[in-house]
């Protein structure tokens, strides 16, 4: 159905990871979303199902007429949509070869296959949602855990847009005395002094700073934390792995495309993604390749924000344990102390000398699940420290461009400051201070320049 | 009775209206060699200043600077003839001080009426444009009330309030431009027959009282500096005037307040009477006494007209309220007792064109070569009109010539703001400049003025070559001394230490470029000059550029950055007769703005108010993904 804002082709994308899920996606945005959908399904007649209904049927290849699969469809027309336009959701069975040959029928239909990101900019373009609320969709989809779903609803909701119009205005309050000073200098007004300026620059910086410490969390929640779990052959790496694997913790199997030899793989450990690094090299541990076990230990290092370094309890400590006790001295990690359920002839006690960091150190026998809990709660306490998880609000910066603004943002307060301390005239300050309110505006969309719609856009994944 | 209509002589430029929009606008043209005829209604009122008698401030006092710079009058006008003569806001940073003179009324037409009347190419004249002469949608002329067909290439109007005036002093109202002057009303009705679209703003003007009957020992004396300075490129420090008048300040009170707030049902403000919208920055004293109930004292303050009238402005407390409660009003206050009231202060609603109508060269988008400029146009203020009526002088005769068209842009004068604001944004009050409406104004000094637009005005062929070579002369001199500070070296030593010491500051470690410590904030020129050997006798002029650039390079340079970022915008072209309709996703409002509004790039766009970023987006991935062609 034609609508007066819809004039756009229509588009298709997988909208689900590709991968063996239960269920994907495969979504159609645009005029003549529903007549393509209905070319290639056998079932009820989608032009005439009322609005918002999901119907089940088949879809067929309407040049073989052989059915593909089974499938239900969400039909949803326009304005209420996430597009603002007609909008087509088909579930399929998932497996890659459906979904994509589905893909291929809709496309032979007369739809187009979707650009990066051309979902959320339609959504975007219609009017449908604001920039940081964009750019939240766009981290939801990326979402790697419930935790991560939470923050980038919240940002939907626009806490973050709405704590930095918040600061803005605080900024602003200075800035506007300001103005009238300057442009009525005979008059007797309440002069803004360096002091009530120096004031809001120092109140506004120290929430930048703050919402700058939770923008790393914010791109763990997104992008998952890089986690390297090393240690010398036979310690238990693999079972550790896949204790991490199972228990319904792996939420994604599969970024690269492919199942087999992957090199990341995720977990969720309590709400915290674990992005595993390397998880090759421990699946193949079990070969020859187990020789370079160390070498290749320690290379994962270099991408962990996290170390997860085994011991065997059961031995005495080696030399390539000390190596790497060593090598990841300056990590994030949590050193397991594994096998707890053989004779101990390596306890705690015995690597005070070696560790002398808060690094937590705890015992754990893996094949017994012992400890493992432990180990859970300490994944989760070292990332939500004292802060996010109490906190009332899950306002976090999520992405590379709100950091970059905010930072800059935070650079000119920092300016501000300093020359107000070096008593540099009022109206010169309030260039940097300008500067201030000017990024943060960006932020929440309010003072977009071109450049950020072009990076904007260029930063969206493919489907939603 | 119909007046016979006859062909009078043929113009290249015709301005309409000897304000200080007018004047300008006349001179420029006539300067840039056509043959130009500037009419008024009545030429005892050329150049009058039928409100305030000053000339400047923050913003206001940068646009004279500016029209000195392309080679306007009112700087050199205001020169010759003010009586006291200030800086303001010496305590802040360079990017906001300005400079105000009180001008001697009388003398300020005078001497502005004898430069028309001398002006090679000019022909002044008075009488009552009436109608314009607009042939296949291009004005080819003038009309007046005396049946003289005017025809010219190009046609300046620059009415004022006259448009349709009509003065209230409490329950009395009556048909009159400012100060009682006839008012132009059939220019009105044909501009509006010709599809302009017109509103009526009001403004206003406090009573004046005779200077002979204020007790000044009541008031505080506001002297003018000792310090020369001028509006002109062109005057010389020789010819400052020393024996300056004096203003004075004074309060209103409770009492005032009282008698006001009794009153109000007969003030036209409050009682329905005024329609106009006033300016919300130059409020009435009854409406300031209404919004801030809580303030229990307004400033005042008395300012003579002239060094020949006994005449005061009672500055700040322009009202409508009849004449009667004016007088009441003002005997509370601080000095006024016994004053006697001269005129009484009155609102005055006029027509103005809607600005947005305009393009950045000030000709209208609907009739081609006709162009407005100043108070008609919706702002308020000389030095709001002046730097509009030397633009659309500038280009009515660009036009006449054949040539294209000069616009200046908001990174490089207070006036390309103004008239980007005026034609991009429109306005709903009578439009004042301020400084917080320049984006870059850092660079937009009115120190620098000259250094923004004198080669500008020399292109024009508005500033003559001997003044150009001094301004070449001044710029070497600028750069010889930025070489020279960017080449010595300050040496450490017992005198420097002592020196800093003295300040505040800390001792030299090494040896520093003389321009890194100027830079120091505890450092002027005059104390870098003492350790400086062989120190020449530089310019005070020089010697304030060569500072400012020197010590605030730091934030110039950011600025520059953000002018950067304007020009790229800038360069985003919209193509002409682009069919908002047709793009899918602006919103309703943003559609309209941007169909009536008409802008020429995407910077403009994103400056109308109601258009927001995400129309600006889409604006913009339409532009690029070229789809106006696709679109039918």
């Amino acid at each position: 159905m034609a609508n007066s804002i819809t004039a756009y082709d229509t588009i298709a994308a997988i909208s689900t990871p590709p991968g063996e899920g239960g269920i994907s996606i495969v979504r159609l945005s645009g005029d003549e979303a529903i007549q393509v959908a209905q070319r290639v399904f056998k079932g009820k007649d989608l032009a005439n199902v009322p609005t918002h209904t999901i119907n089940y049927g088949h879809i067929v290849d309407p040049a073989t007429q052989d059915v593909v699969d089974e499938v239900m469809v969400s039909v949803m027309r326009a304005p209420k949509t996430y597009t603002r336009e007609d909008v087509i959701e088909i579930n399929c069975h998932g497996g890659i070869v459906d979904t994509n040959r589905i893909l291929q029928l809709l496309l032979s239909q007369g739809a187009r296959m979707a650009e990066p990101g051309e979902f959320t900019k339609r959504a975007f373009l219609n009017g449908r949602i604001d920039l940081t609320q964009a750019e939240s969709v766009m981290d939801l989809i990326r979402a790697k855990t419930d935790k991560a779903m939470q923050v980038a609803v919240d940002q939907l909701d626009g806490n973050l847009s709405h704590l930095i119009k918040n600061l803005r205005q605080d900024i602003f309050s200075v800035l506007g005395q300001e103005e009238v000073n300057i442009d009525y200098p005979e008059y007797e007004m309440d002069e803004v002094t360096g002091k009530m300026m120096l004031e809001k620059a120092q109140k506004v910086r120290d929430h930048l700073v703050q919402l700058l410490k939770t923008a790393n969390q914010g791109k763990i929640l997104r992008e998952g934390l890089a986690t390297a779990i090393i240690g010398r052959p036979n310690v238990g790496k693999s079972s550790l792995l896949n204790y991490l694997l199972h228990e319904d913790k792996a939420i994604v199997t599969d970024v690269a495309g492919t199942t087999r030899d992957t090199l990341e793989e995720y977990v969720n450990v309590r709400g915290v993604p674990l992005k595993l690094v390397d998880t090759a090299g421990i699946h193949h541990t079990t070969d020859k390749v187990e020789k370079i076990g160390v070498e290749r230990s320690k290379k994962a290092l270099g991408q962990a924000d996290l170390v997860l370094l085994v011991l065997d309890a059961s031995a005495p400590l080696q030399s390539d344990d000390r190596e790497l006790l060593k090598a990841t001295q300056d990590k994030k990690r949590i050193i397991l102390l594994n096998k707890t359920d053989l004779p101990a002839a390596l306890h705690p006690e015995n690597l005070e000398a070696l560790v002398t960091d808060d690094s937590r150190i705890i015992s754990v026998s893996i094949l017994k699940t012992a400890g493992l809990d432990a180990l859970e709660a300490a994944i989760a306490r070292l990332f939500f420290g004292e802060g996010i998880e109490n906190s009332q609000s899950n306002v976090l910066v999520t992405n590379a461009r709100q950091y970059g603004l905010l930072a800059q943002a935070k650079a000119a307060l920092d300016e501000v400051i300093t020359a107000l301390q070096n008593e540099v005239p009022l109206d010169l300050v309030q260039i940097d201070m300008t500067t201030a309110w000017e990024k943060m505006g960006e932020v929440v969309g309010e003072n977009a320049p071109d450049e950020l719609i072009t990076q904007l856009f260029s930063q969206f994944c493919l489907g939603k | 009775m119909t007046v016979p209509e006859y062909t009078a002589d043929d113009y290249d430029v015709i301005v309409v209206g000897a304000g200080h929009a007018g004047s300008e606008a006349a001179l420029a043209a006539a300067r840039m060699g056509q043959k130009t005829m500037l009419i008024t209604l009545n030429l005892e009122m050329v150049a009058f200043m039928p409100c305030n008698p000053s000339v400047g401030g923050p913003a206001k006092g940068i646009v004279v600077r500016e029209v000195d710079a392309l080679g306007g009058q009112m700087g050199k006008n205001i020169d010759a003839t003010y009586i006291q003569m200030r800086m303001l806001n010496t305590g802040k940073g360079p990017a906001v001080r300005a400079l105000r003179a009180q001008a001697d009324k009388n003398a300020y037409h005078r001497v502005m009426k004898d430069t028309l009347e001398n002006t090679p190419n000019l022909t002044l004249r008075q009488g009552m444009a009436t109608d314009l002469i607009v042939e296949d949608g291009e004005c080819r002329g003038v009309v007046t009330n005396t049946g003289a067909r005017y025809r010219a290439k190009s046609v300046v109007l620059t009415a004022g309030t006259s448009s349709r005036g009509k003065i209230i002093i409490g329950e009395l109202m009556y048909s009159s431009g400012p100060n009682n002057s006839i008012p132009s009303i059939e220019l009105s009705e044909n501009l509006e027959k010709l599809g302009f679209k017109l509103r009526r703003f009001k403004t206003g003007t406090p009573p004046r009282v005779n200077g002979n009957t204020i007790d000044y020992d009541q008031t505080q004396e506001e002297p003018g500096d000792k310090t020369p300075n001028a509006f002109s490129f062109t005057t010389k420090d020789a010819d400052y005037v020393t024996d300056q008048m004096s203003c004075w300040m004074t309060y209103t009170n409770e009492e005032t307040h009282k008698i006001i707030r009794a009153n109000l049902k007969r003030a036209p403000m409050f009682s329905g009477v005024i329609k106009g919208v006033g300016p919300r920055y130059c409020p009435s004293i009854e409406d300031k006494v209404v919004r801030f109930a809580d303030k229990p004292r307004h400033q005042i303050f008395l300012e003579p007209e002239g060094r020949d009238t006994s005449e005061y402005y009672v500055g700040d407390f322009s009202t409508s309220m009849p004449e009667e409660i004016q007088q009441k009003m003002l005997h509370t206050v601080a000095g006024l007792q016994h004053a006697k009231m001269m005129r009484p202060g009155y609102a005055i609603e006029y027509d103005v064109i809607e600005p947005w109508q305009l393009t950045h060269t000030l000709e209208t988008k609907h009739v081609k070569n006709l162009f407005t400029a100043g108070q008609m146009n919706g702002t308020s203020g000389y030095e709001e009109a002046a730097g509009q009526g030397i633009i659309a002088g500038i280009n009515a005769a660009l036009r006449a010539q054949g040539k294209p068209g000069f616009t200046l842009g908001r990174d490089q004068a207070y006036i390309g703001v103004m008239i980007d604001d005026l034609v991009t944004k429109g306005t709903n009050e009578p439009y004042r400049l301020l400084t917080s409406r320049a984006e870059y104004r850092l660079v937009l000094r009115h120190d620098n003025a000259d250094l923004r637009l004198t080669e500008k005005g020399h292109t024009l062929g508005l500033i003559d070559d001997d003044r150009y070579a001094a301004f070449e002369t001044k710029k070497q001199a600028i750069q010889a001394e930025m070489d020279r500070l960017h080449s010595i070296r300050i040496k450490p030593g017992q005198a420097v230490d002592d020196f800093l010491a003295s300040k505040g500051g800390a001792p030299l470690k090494d040896g520093i470029l003389a321009s890194d410590f100027l830079k120091r904030p505890e450092v002027s020129y005059e104390d870098l000059a003492q350790f400086m050997p062989d120190h020449p006798d530089v310019d005070r002029r020089v010697i304030e550029q060569v500072t400012i650039q020197i010590k605030y390079a730091g934030y110039i340079a950011k600025e520059q950055q953000k002018i950067d970022r304007l020009h790229r915008l800038e360069a985003k072209k919209i193509p002409a007769h682009i069919d908002y309709n047709a793009i899918n996703g602006i919103a309703t409002e943003a559609r309209q703005k941007l169909t009536k509004i008409q802008p020429e790039t995407i910077a403009q766009a994103g400056r109308i108010s109601g258009v927001n970023p995400a129309d600006v987006a889409i604006l913009s991935v339409y532009i690029e993904q070229g789809k106006i062609a696709k679109v039918g």
